[in-house]
């Protein structure tokens, strides 16, 4: 008979938080923020089969990055127990609360009593009548449940892409704009050298629980849609070919009439040239080397 | 939450089992079967007074299937209500009707709604429309059981095929009886006390493909001409501005007409009938 080693309890704890956290981070990103319009759900996907974002009910969704059958499990929990609950009193009665305390508990009990805890961290996200009812749940790993205050970001970097959200939203922005302000989150991060990245279409999956809808808020865009909204998001912010704009500048950008500017630090560090007018528009200089938009429309 | 928590406090592992169903029903029945419908002990023999009756009438046209039915529901000689809803979207681009046991119609149409929805959540795809129609199928023949001591219910199904081949038969019209058969009809049907009158009315002004202010006329006229002739079918109430629900199927899903809509046809019969009151 082997010789039982002691572990202490925190010991056993710690390493297996270690272990959710790594397989947490090692993801690829979501993030979920608030609008005007509704809750938008911007994840990074190259599967068009497999989906991080789902709908649960008439105003919830559901976001998760990790592994993916964990996940896939619990999404498929919560949209029973809506669907019961929904049944056996009214639709109304469906709450994210009621579903963020089920998945808490489950996740805590996983945490503790399996031998290897769920590398998941999910996003409940309900959308209400203004943007001040919203509200956004972040479950972790061990079953701990926060109430976020109006953007959740989840999987790897997810603490750099948080501070880009923060300064950037706003509760009143347009989805076009929120969009905008998600994929410059997204993009900041997992380039070279801390260089931003591209994300093409194919790469992302979006989704929005419309607050305008009566009843199923949830809708996911794509095709035609996704293009036009994505178009729209380039045009408030461009995806940089240059070097990077800070992200201090970027977010002091005031939302596009149509004609939207290249960003002011295309003009940064003397890289005078045509480097920030990847999209081809035309910024009209000054004869300091400072780009000044252009009275637009 | 009727099934035992375990203490840990998480959902018990019928929730979270990828078992393969993506079916409401089956989970019901593992997770709380007192919900479903039918499950109701009576004595044998047990014939209650409860509220019956009803004309529906479902016909294609050129863009795909209109759904019409009545607002009465009758308990025995008396009227039980009078703007009773018996026609609603199952889904987004299907129409669902019941005659029968007003109760155990409407609770079952309640759970198909639900079960459509959540395998559409659960799956990510919706189902076929032959596969809704074999739900439904399914539904009326686990309530048999209940239907034989005297809660019958059988419904009458139409919808847009969104994987039809040919779109101008995309438009598809389902009738079942009360053992849960299904049979796929072409033109029309109805279910219901009222249903015969409807039909014959609607067997001298159908034509497939017709357009559909047409199509809703004719229906409005055999709904009425059901109501002439039949005590559990209620005509339109102009009085009290109660008309005859009326849904359409199509490409662009499934609407209800206004009550305006509603009542702008169905005036439109009755003032034809003040010149031929046959129609």
């Amino acid at each position: 008979m082997a010789m039982q080693f002691y572990a202490s309890p925190e010991q056993i704890m710690r390493d297996r938080a270690e272990y959710a956290r790594k397989g947490i981070s090692r993801g690829r990103s979501v993030v979920v923020l608030t609008c005007a319009d509704g809750v938008l759900f911007v994840a990074e996907n190259p599967s068009t089969a497999l989906h991080k974002v789902s709908e649960i009910y008439d105003k919830i969704g559901f976001a998760a990055v990790g592994r993916y059958n964990e996940f896939e499990n619990l999404r498929a929990a919560g949209v029973r127990m809506a669907d019961l609950r929904g049944y056996s009193y009214d639709r109304r009665d469906v709450t994210a609360r009621a579903l963020a305390n089920a998945y808490a508990q489950g996740l805590g009990a996983i945490f503790t009593e399996q031998p290897k805890p769920f590398e998941v961290e999910i996003c409940v996200a309900e959308v209400g009548a203004t943007p001040a009812d919203d509200e956004l749940y972040r479950l972790t790993y061990d079953g701990s449940v926060s109430d976020e205050p109006g953007y959740v970001a989840m999987g790897g970097h997810s603490d750099s892409i948080t501070s880009v959200l923060k300064q950037g939203h706003r509760d009143d922005s347009t989805l076009a704009e929120a969009l905008a302000l998600a994929l410059k989150a997204l993009r900041s991060v997992g380039g070279e050298g801390g260089a931003p990245r591209q994300l093409p279409t194919g790469q992302l999956e979006i989704a929005v629980l419309d607050r305008r809808r009566p009843s199923r808020a949830f809708r996911r865009i794509i095709g035609n849609a996704l293009a036009t909204l994505l178009e729209a998001a380039d045009a408030i912010t461009p995806p940089a070919d240059a070097p990077a704009d800070t992200p201090a500048e970027a977010a002091t950008e005031t939302p596009a009439e149509g004609a939207a500017e290249s960003p002011p630090a295309a003009g940064n560090g003397g890289n005078g040239g045509n480097g920030g007018n990847g999209s081809g528009r035309r910024t009209k200089r000054n004869g300091n080397g400072d780009t000044t938009p252009p009275p637009s429309a | 939450m009727a099934t035992g928590f375990d203490p840990s406090g998480r959902l018990p592992a019928v929730f979270t089992g990828n078992t393969g169903t993506s079916s409401f029903t089956d989970f019901l029945s593992v997770a709380a079967p007192e919900l479903l419908p039918g499950r109701r002990a009576l004595p044998p023999g047990f014939t209650a007074d409860l509220t019956h009756g009803t004309t529906i009438v479902s016909l294609t046209y050129a863009d795909g299937v209109i759904m019409a039915g009545d607002r009465r529901a009758t308990m025995g000689n008396l009227v039980a209500n009078r703007d009773i809803e018996k026609v609603y979207a199952a889904d987004p681009y299907s129409l669902v009707g019941v005659a029968g046991t007003a109760g155990v119609g409407i609770e079952l149409i309640r759970l198909y709604q639900v079960e459509l929805e959540h395998y559409e959540k659960i799956e990510g795809t919706m189902l076929s429309l032959d596969g809704k129609a074999n739900r439904l199928a399914t539904m009326i023949r686990n309530n048999l059981p209940a239907a034989m001591q005297g809660l019958a219910v059988v419904p009458i199904y139409a919808g847009y095929d969104l994987d039809a081949a040919d779109r101008t038969r995309a438009g598809r019209l389902f009738s079942f009886d009360v053992a849960g058969g299904i049979y796929e009809e072409t033109g029309y049907d109805g279910i219901g006390s009222g249903s015969l009158f409807a039909k014959s009315a609607l067997k001298k002004r159908y034509r497939p493909g017709m357009a559909r202010d047409e199509a809703i006329r004719i229906a409005v006229e055999s709904l009425y001409d059901a109501a002439d002739d039949d005590t559990a079918t209620g005509g339109p109430d102009p009085i009290r501005k109660i008309y005859p629900i009326i849904m359409s199927a199509t490409a662009d899903g499934a609407v209800r007409l206004t009550d305006e809509e509603s009542g702008a046809v169905s005036e439109a019969v009755i003032a034809a009938r003040r010149d031929q009151p046959g129609g």
